[in-house]
């Protein structure tokens, strides 16, 4: 940057479905395909014990996840107590405590 | 085909004489050559004739919509307007400026929609200046009386929009200010998706539309957008988008009806430049950034400079060029008294010296 004018060009936060690498969001569906069937209720966010304490939101973390945007999803998860109340309150039934796992083994990488 | 239809369906009634004319504070601080060349090119080329009232002010739109002039406040003002409008004897009232434009006929559906707001207004009027309220017959902006005529100046044409060294049509971007039909669409032609108003000028005067992804966005004016500093990131994303879409298509230059439009598009390149290293033109230039005045002048042979093209950021040689207009380039930073006012250092929109800022002061003292 040549001139500081005081604020910069605020990026888009639209997601690049288009350029996005899907790889890895494939496998996780391919392994649990339940995922699929989540409407974005938000249930397991508002059920969340550390999304009490932090701000922890885990329908934003898995819905990044599977448009593709893997960073910082690893080290998010690791707030995750694993108490599984959010696959009590879900209405899909998707067993999200083992979507936490699974991601996490997926996602080490990034 | 589909597209035609669409827009066919959005027209209106424009006034062909006897205007009443508004100004805009923004393009008489920014542009005040195509104000003047307005009035010049209506006056002298058309022979119609158009009342500029010294009386009327601000229509306070700015203040409007940065919260801090309150609706009955700028429903009185604007009914000043229309009561000098009445008293000069006129009915037809053309704005120059886009968003009084909005304002105009939000105000007007205001009152028709709640016809106590209009009552009220009419109280206000009379106790504040002791004038009564008398509503136009019409309501155009600028570009409409251009569109309205520009068949007309089409045949008076000294240049066409067409590229002299290969005899293509320009390739011509239009941005039409938000203001302008997308509050009420069927207040201008075209409607709000498929505004007809300046691609129809350019087609009738040569040049060739460009249509591109992001051709409807926000240009990213918007008054709160900008007014505070920690939003300016936002506001120049937008026109950061559409230059980005436009980019590739290669137009020649792009072409505005809105004062606050014309203005962004063009100094945002300019900051976009120096902050992004980008530019968005041809050959590392900027993309020229003219209001429809500003063509109009140009195809009826007006001089560039007379019309106010060297107060643009991004330089228009490389257009006028294309264009075969004859220009004095020493003529370009010269007052009205003939004398020099100082030359701008070069920028890096303009693909010079880097790290260059305005030095008028410095160049004064050399000159």
């Amino acid at each position: 940057m040549r001139i500081n004018f005081g604020y910069d060009i605020s990026r888009p936060r639209a997601i690049d479905l288009d350029n996005n690498d899907l790889r890895k969001s494939l496998d996780i569906i391919a392994e649990l395909p339940e995922v699929e069937s989540c409407i974005g209720c938000g249930s397991c966010t508002a059920s969340c014990t550390a999304g009490n304490l932090t701000q922890f939101n885990f329908r934003k973390l898995h819905t990044s996840v599977r448009r593709g945007e893997y960073k910082g999803a690893y080290e998010e998860l690791g707030k995750c107590m694993l108490c599984g109340k959010c696959r009590l309150v879900c209405p899909r039934g998707i067993n999200t405590r083992a979507l936490v796992m699974l991601m996490k083994r997926k996602l080490g990488d990034f | 085909m589909a597209r035609r239809a669409s827009w066919q369906e959005y027209q209106k009634d424009i006034a062909a004489d006897n205007y009443y004319y508004a100004r805009s504070c923004i393009r008489q601080n920014f542009f005040p050559g195509s104000e003047r060349a307005f009035l010049d090119i209506l006056r002298n080329d058309l022979k119609i004739n158009i009342f500029d009232d010294p009386l009327h002010s601000s229509c306070t739109g700015i203040g409007y919509h940065s919260d801090v002039v309150p609706l009955e406040t700028i429903m009185t003002i604007v009914a000043r307007q229309f009561s000098l409008m009445a008293e000069a004897g006129y009915e037809n009232f053309v704005s120059s400026c886009i968003t009084s434009f909005g304002i105009y006929n939000e105000i007007l559906a205001t009152w028709e929609e709640f016809p106590e707001t209009e009552e009220r207004t009419r109280r206000f009027l009379k106790e504040a200046t002791g004038r009564e309220l008398v509503k136009p017959r019409s309501i155009a902006h600028t570009s409409d009386v251009m569109f309205l005529h520009r068949e007309a100046i089409a045949r008076r044409a000294k240049h066409c929009l067409i590229d002299v060294a290969t005899g293509e049509p320009l390739r011509v971007v239009e941005h039409i200010g938000c203001h302008y039909a997308k509050i009420f669409p069927k207040s201008g032609i075209g409607g709000s998706e498929f505004p007809y108003v300046l691609a129809g000028m350019i087609e009738s005067w040569g040049g060739e539309v460009v249509d591109y992804p992001e051709r409807r966005h926000c240009c990213g004016f918007g008054f709160r957008n900008y007014l505070v500093q920690a939003n300016r990131g936002s506001s120049v994303a937008n026109s950061h988008k559409k230059l980005e879409s436009m980019s590739p298509y290669k137009p020649d230059f792009i072409v505005a009806n809105c004062p606050g439009c014309a203005m962004f598009l063009d100094k945002w390149q300019y900051a976009i430049a120096e902050m992004d290293g980008t530019t968005y033109g041809v050959g590392g230039h900027g993309i020229p950034v003219l209001t429809y005045e500003e063509m109009a002048g140009l195809v009826l042979g007006y001089d560039p400079w007379e019309l106010g093209m060297q107060f643009h950021q991004v330089d228009v040689e490389p257009l006028l060029n294309k264009l075969g207009v004859e220009y004095d380039p020493d003529a370009k930073f010269l007052g009205r008294d003939g004398k020099r006012i100082g030359r701008p250092k070069s920028v890096a929109v303009n693909c010079s010296e880097q790290r260059q800022i305005y030095q008028i002061k410095d160049n004064l003292v050399r000159w």
